[in-house]
């Protein structure tokens, strides 16, 4: 997926900045693929949105090219690069109806009449809308102007459609439905999107890869699985799913794993050598909530004790707080299966595998 | 099985129906409300509603010369024009005893009125009652009254001057909105033209619209690009532009209005530019203030800001992505400024239209000290008949034609653009 030769969209070098003092986006380098869903994350002011602008053609890049379909863009005027864009609060045109806002673009293409209506009313249909043509965007829904949005990026066939936090204005339970929606979409026409969110779980649940973006600088490019289960940095391990860290030292390295001191004499841990170097570094270790087990102690390695600081009830599964090794944010998932007797204040036995435990950056 | 349908009253817990509870409920609040507002509403009516009306009023009014010759005009109406050539002699005697018995100021401003209808009326009057009271005085009764009159002054056997009473024998006159539109009676009660010298109500109504449109053209497009850079500049700038556009509005109105003169007078600033960069010359002055030219910039300038205002208000909440959106879909810059930002711009352009159009239709002051003798407006003649002819049936006659021209423009702009859609800030 990363050869050139495949590559749909391409960022060459990539830097960005706004006041020549700081830079927004720093050497990006991104590749991809034709039919791809690709998801930029991070916080805000990391750079996404910024990267996406330059996408679409409102931001020119300060150093560096970005080519589409192998040609580069950044002289092409934006309204000549036939790239869709669903923007965040969607920018309906509340002078024109839904059927009129989607004729916008075919207009402007000098498209014949009937071919527009026909169009319209495919795109309409597409995304559930097709007796809404009339309709004011102010007569709609936040759910059904998403929609609208999402089907005027789609109606001129662009060559790619851009998504600047499209579900960030609709409630949990409609942001989630669309979710899927704008999935199903791209499974069944094959575009290429690329999308911006700060929000994990819908990057999770839609992209083929997701870029997690901090300080302008790609963080890791992976897909949802790799960036969950295996995090390359200790940012991508914070900002993706929970986390639980414990701050050490290295202490020895056997190729692909190493011994970690705790700090403050709490221990050693056997953890995968991830994204450090040298014995005596500093390193964060960190656990996935999910991975922690607790038994009755006989483990040989990577079994500790920890004090229960706090019990949460949440159904299907009890979260509780802990005190491990210093840390008191300790996070284990317990399933309910209906035996868990413990009080605040007991301590368990805890253990994990220590393929399960990466030693990161600090 | 039936049905039944209770259409029996809603009622409380305590047994009252629901709406009186409701009723009793908000009374109070309403009470309170509307004690809130009386004195603006109280405000309101007497220097706005109060006065409006007594214009309206006064515009038709013609009760102050029925007053004074109240039995006269009674006989007036018994005269058969068709029978007799002069009116019969009750009329000339009621008009003796009236004029003889009553109160001079009284008839004095009623001459006045009678001099609207015909001129030559005034004179005629006072010298009659000169002669009316000398033969009070003396104790004699005339044989004949109308023989007497026509005695006094042989104009009193002209029929045409009784004609004119035609037009002041109801309380109700139309005749000054004939006057505002250069119109008047003639002998027959007919609406004729005014004599071509006395024709100038018209000429100042065109010249009224023809300036107040050039006048919001001008604001428009002077104003638009302003108030885009206001709604689209950072903080920083755009605080600063808005100074520029307030500053103005905190400034006198004469002052700015002098400062015009001072700029454009043919010994002003911008000749004397124009003569030392030597595009023109010293005796090819340019004439710019003192005619309609003066009145157009020095009013456009003095209400551009009530256009600029309203459009930025508008033009601030037109997110910016939607011409990024537009241009996303496919547009060009001037496509997407054309189908995209210009329609969302429409209530400010109407708001802003209509308060120049309207504030400029009325305007005085400028085009008086500017407007020279062909740059005024109509608002001018009101303030002339309202000070030195002391003509107020006319004044209210212009004024409520004034009224009756926006009100028909505020429908109008209804209809077209909906009132819904202004946006003043």
């Amino acid at each position: 997926m990363n050869d050139t030769s495949q590559s749909f969209v391409k960022f060459e070098k990539i830097d960005k900045s706004y006041d020549g003092e700081v830079l927004v986006v720093k050497n990006l380098n991104l590749d991809i693929a034709k039919g791809e869903f690709v998801t930029m994350l991070g916080p805000s002011g990391s750079g996404k949105t910024t990267t996406l602008m330059m996408l679409a053609g409102f931001e020119t890049p300060t150093n560096g090219e970005i080519f589409l379909d192998t040609k580069p863009i950044s002289k092409i005027p934006p309204y000549e690069r036939e790239i869709g864009m669903v923007f965040q609060n969607y920018a309906l045109f509340p002078h024109m109806t839904v059927a009129e806002n989607l004729s916008f673009p075919l207009e402007v293409r000098k498209i014949s009449k009937p071919d527009i209506k026909e169009k319209v009313q495919k795109a309409l249909d597409m995304v559930e809308l097709g007796n809404f043509g009339t309709r004011f965007p102010a007569q709609l829904s936040g759910g059904q102007q998403q929609r609208v949005a999402l089907a005027r990026a789609l109606v001129f066939e662009p060559r790619l459609v851009l998504m600047d936090e499209p579900l960030g204005a609709l409630d949990k339970n409609l942001r989630e439905q669309m979710q899927y929606e704008i999935k199903h979409i791209h499974d069944r026409i094959g575009i290429t999107v690329v999308y911006v969110t700060h929000d994990q779980s819908e990057a999770l649940t839609m992209s083929n890869r997701i870029a997690v973006f901090n300080d302008g600088v790609v963080q890791q490019l992976s897909t949802p699985d790799i960036l969950y289960e295996k995090p390359e940095n200790s940012f991508v391990a914070k900002f993706i799913g929970e986390n639980n860290t414990l701050n050490g030292v290295i202490k020895e390295i056997n190729g692909s794993s190493c011994i970690v001191d705790l700090d403050n004499n709490q221990g050693t841990i056997k953890a995968l050598k991830i994204n450090v170097n040298e014995v005596g570094e500093k390193t964060q270790l960190s656990i996935r909530p999910e991975r922690v087990s607790i038994n009755d102690g006989n483990n040989e390695e990577n079994s500790f004790t920890g004090k229960i600081e706090e019990l949460i009830y949440l159904g299907d599964h009890i979260r509780a707080r802990l005190d491990v090794c210093g840390n008191n944010e300790f996070i284990v998932k317990v399933p309910n299966e209906g035996n868990f007797s413990h009080k605040e204040g007991d301590t368990l036995n805890l253990s994990w595998n220590s393929e399960d435990v990466r030693a990161l950056d600090i | 099985m039936e049905v039944t349908i209770s259409t029996a009253e809603l009622l409380t817990t305590d047994g009252i129906p629901l709406k009186q509870s409701l009723r009793k409920a908000e009374r109070r609040n309403k009470l309170r409300a509307f004690l809130l507002v009386f004195p603006l509403l109280l405000f309101i009516f007497v220097t706005f509603v109060m006065p409006i009306g007594d214009m309206l009023l006064r515009s038709v009014d013609d009760s102050q010369i029925n007053s004074v010759f109240p039995n006269t005009f009674d006989e007036y109406k018994n005269w058969d024009k068709g029978v007799d050539e002069l009116p019969p002699e009750e009329v000339y005697k009621s008009l003796f005893f009236e004029l003889a018995n009553g109160d001079k100021r009284q008839i004095g401003k009623a001459l006045t009125r009678m001099n609207y209808a015909k001129s030559g009326w005034k004179s005629l009057i006072k010298k009659t009652t000169r002669e009316i009271k000398k033969i009070v005085k003396k104790g004699e009764e005339p044989v004949s009254y109308k023989d007497t009159f026509i005695k006094i002054n042989k104009f009193w056997g002209d029929p045409t001057y009784w004609y004119s009473f035609n037009q002041m024998v109801n309380d109700r006159s139309s005749i000054y909105y004939w006057n505002a539109l250069d119109r008047t009676f003639n002998e027959d009660g007919d609406v004729v033209l005014q004599d071509e010298k006395r024709r100038m109500y018209i000429k100042t109504w065109l010249r009224t619209f023809k300036v107040s449109v050039y006048v919001t053209i001008f604001c428009l497009i002077l104003g638009f690009p302003v108030a885009h850079l206001l709604a689209n500049l950072p903080l920083r700038y755009s605080n600063l532009l808005m100074i520029f556009v307030l500053l103005p509005f905190w400034t006198s109105l004469l002052v700015r209005t002098t400062a015009w003169i001072v700029m454009l007078q043919q010994n002003g600033v911008i000749n004397g530019i124009l003569v030392w960069l030597g595009v023109i010359n010293d005796d090819g002055r340019i004439q710019m203030v003192y005619n309609e030219a003066g009145t157009l910039i020095a009013m456009t300038q003095i209400l551009l800001p009530f256009m600029i205002l309203p459009l930025y208000s508008v033009m601030r909440v037109i997110p910016k992505s939607h011409m990024r959106a537009a241009q996303n879909l496919g547009a060009k810059p001037a496509t997407a400024f054309l189908r995209v930002y210009l329609p969302q711009t429409i209530p400010g352009i109407s708001a802003g239209g209509l308060l120049v159009f309207v504030l400029a239709i009325g305007y005085f002051i400028t085009p008086e000290l500017v407007g020279g003798k062909d740059g005024k407006l109509i608002g001018s003649w009101i303030a002339y008949h309202l000070k030195t002819t002391l003509n107020w049936g006319l004044c209210a006659a212009l004024g409520a034609i004034l009224l009756g021209i926006m009100l028909i423009f505020y429908w109008l702009y209804n209809k077209i653009v909906g009132i819904d859609n202004i946006k003043l800030g």
